[in-house]
């Protein structure tokens, strides 16, 4: 499909798609080994939205997510993608529609930019085919848009982390997905770089009418650049809603556990709303703070 | 995008592939003209076309042939194994005596030579057998919902110091008869037949198929789990079945040349300096070094020392080792 044609059909598209409901998880239970991370959480994410998850370590938004990739086997409940249970369709078809970036990944140094993002094509060819033109054409897109034609023949190693960072999500990109999942996709970056990188996740969401999940740990970040915000505790959504509405300083205490100021500001001529921490609160049960 | 579409290693990789042609055909022409009886590089077609000497003629078609074919054939396996291994493992000292083929291959092949050493005929199908046990033991162990990487490599070194230790007590206490085994032990190609080019074959021929259909699968797994499932590739079957080939390919390997064990290790490793990890790439190269490189240790181990004949193995360790902590010191370097 033509990069162009598709953003147009994208942007006429978006509105009335926005309603629309992408994936959905309903009485969700994850876990690993014995335990149960993620206890009966139902959530819906809608067509060209932003979602983000936050909540304390271990309160199971990577394995949610990951849940949501189908990376995990599911306990009990069902994913739903588009209109249909996310297990029963083929890997590479649900690989076509969903994207994931790990938190991190352990790459050959060596291989350059445009060969790793060359690879998110994999899902979009059959067996028996090669590596077709309109593979080029969306590797090389994926690159444009990530800003990354200048990087394409460098290896990985040349990179700083920033750098990486982008060209994980050029790969995801060549993926051509409907849904992009981020976990703490600015977890190991500088201020400037995690800064860059939320703008041109958000871009991305602008111009192609992505819709993105994504972990976050800096609140911050995620009441700034999502329109859906998710707050697991222990497993279980304690909150789940537009950020203006629930985030607030009493989510946040009952979150982590720690007094904080909550202001509205404008910031870059936006609305936004910025959490300071002041103490912690209390001791969470069962955890030595 | 002209800019792009150039890769930074298409040179090396040309040079990879290209060099590894000519020094193929080098090393196999080397070796079917030296020996004891020495036959002129430009005779060797003629001969072979029945134009030249009977006597040169069978010792091509009887002597020489089918043992620098099972050499390059053995060679191509087991640099594929290698790199499929490598690849799938991420771990760089995965080699096929990792996953048990090695020991598995000596421990029965040592318990026909020494407890039936009329049926040594059988040798190589024992070895191979025994490959195989030792590899379904090692599946069976690493098994998790699919083979898991780090149990596999565990599980390797618990089956080979199990077999190990049994072939060590095959040889205290039949230490009369261990003369016979020393030479298979060592690995080598002398008195190699077609019927032992008829064994590797095969295996050579599904090896390349599969190599070439799973290039892309090898591409993704060593991207992690994590980002190969993403990408939409189921992870446990790709790794079995890219398994399975590696044992088959290092097992018949192993059945027809003994324990021939540096290939496996260092060919891949030596390539993917002038290949990159791109497997497109790499295992065309690698398999082609892996020939030559088996080829022309065999040459060379019949040749410089004669007329006693080195077994090819140990050539290859003393001239193999040093080059390739060489070129890894180099590689160092040049990536720090």
């Amino acid at each position: 499909m033509d990069i162009r044609n598709r953003e147009e059909k994208t942007m006429q598209d978006k509105k009335q798609k926005e309603e629309e409901i992408i994936l959905r998880a309903a009485n969700l239970t994850l876990g690993y080994g014995a335990a149960d991370i993620v206890k009966d959480v139902s959530l819906s994410i809608r067509r060209a939205e932003i979602a983000a998850i936050i909540g304390p370590n271990g309160s199971g938004k990577s394995t949610l997510l990951k849940a949501l990739a189908r990376l995990l086997p599911i306990r009990s409940g069902k994913i739903t993608l588009g209109n249909a249970d996310m297990w029963e369709q083929p890997t590479r078809q649900v690989a076509q529609r969903v994207a994931f970036l790990p938190q991190s990944a352990d790459f050959p140094p060596d291989i350059t930019v445009m060969e790793l993002v060359r690879m998110g094509r994999l899902p979009h060819r059959g067996f028996w085919d090669g590596f077709s033109r309109k593979d080029a054409a969306a590797s090389e897109a994926a690159l444009r848009r990530t800003g990354l034609i200048p990087f394409a023949r460098r290896p990985l190693r040349a990179l700083s982390g920033g750098e990486r960072q982008r060209v994980r999500l050029a790969m995801a990109l060549a993926q051509e997905p409907e849904i992009l999942l981020l976990d703490e996709p600015t977890t190991y970056l500088d201020i400037r770089h995690q800064l860059a990188l939320m703008e041109l996740v958000e871009h991305l969401h602008d111009t192609l009418g992505l819709t993105v999940v994504m972990v976050l740990h800096d609140l911050n970040q995620a009441v700034r650049y999502s329109h859906h915000l998710i707050a697991l505790t222990d497993g279980r959504v304690m909150a789940d809603g537009a950020p203006e509405e629930i985030f607030t300083r009493d989510l946040v205490r009952d979150l982590y556990g720690v007094e904080s100021l909550v202001r509205d500001v404008e910031l870059a001529g936006r609305r936004t709303r910025l959490c300071l921490p002041e103490r912690v609160a209390q001791e969470k049960e069962g955890e030595a703070v | 995008m002209p800019q792009a579409a150039v890769h930074p290693r298409a040179v090396k990789r040309r040079i990879a592939l290209g060099v590894g042609i000519v020094a193929l055909l080098a090393a196999l022409v080397a070796s079917a003209s030296v020996g004891a009886v020495a036959i002129a590089p430009g005779d060797i077609v003629p001969t072979l076309m029945g134009n030249g000497s009977v006597e040169d003629y069978r010792i091509l078609c009887h002597i020489r042939l089918p043992r620098l074919l099972t050499g390059a054939l053995t060679g191509i396996n087991l640099a594929l194994a290698g790199c499929i291994l490598q690849g799938i493992l991420k771990n760089p000292l995965a080699d096929p005596g990792i996953i048990g083929v090695s020991s598995g291959a000596g421990l029965a092949a040592m318990s026909i030579m020494i407890l039936l050493p009329a049926q040594t005929a059988f040798v190589p199908l024992a070895a191979f057998c025994g490959a195989m046990v030792a590899v379904a033991l090692v599946f069976a162990l690493s098994w998790e919902h699919g083979v898991r990487p780090m149990r596999m490599v565990l599980a390797g070194v618990a089956i080979a110091a199990f077999f190990g230790g049994a072939m060590t007590a095959l040889m205290v206490f039949y230490s009369d008869r261990v003369q016979g085994t020393v030479n298979w032990m060592a690995g080598g190609f002398a008195g190699r037949s077609w019927t032992h080019v008829e064994m590797v074959l095969p295996y050579t021929l599904i090896g390349i198929a599969g190599t070439l259909l799973g290039s892309r699968w090898l591409n993704a797994l060593q991207l992690g789990e994590e980002t190969a499932r993403s990408l939409g590739v189921n992870v446990a079957r790709a790794r079995l079945v890219l398994l399975v080939l590696a044992a088959l390919l290092a097992a018949s390997a192993v059945s027809a040349a003994g324990m021939l064990g540096f290939v496996g290790l260092v060919v891949p490793h030596i390539v993917r300096l002038l290949t990159g990890s791109d497997f497109d790439y790499l295992l065309p190269a690698a398999a082609i070094w892996g020939a030559t490189l088996v080829t022309g240790a065999d040459a060379a181990a019949r040749t410089a020392f004669a007329p006693v004949e080195i077994p090819v193995g140990v050539f290859m360790s003393f001239l193999g080792a040093p080059f390739f902590l060489y070129l890894l010191k180099k590689g160092m370097k040049h990536s720090a």
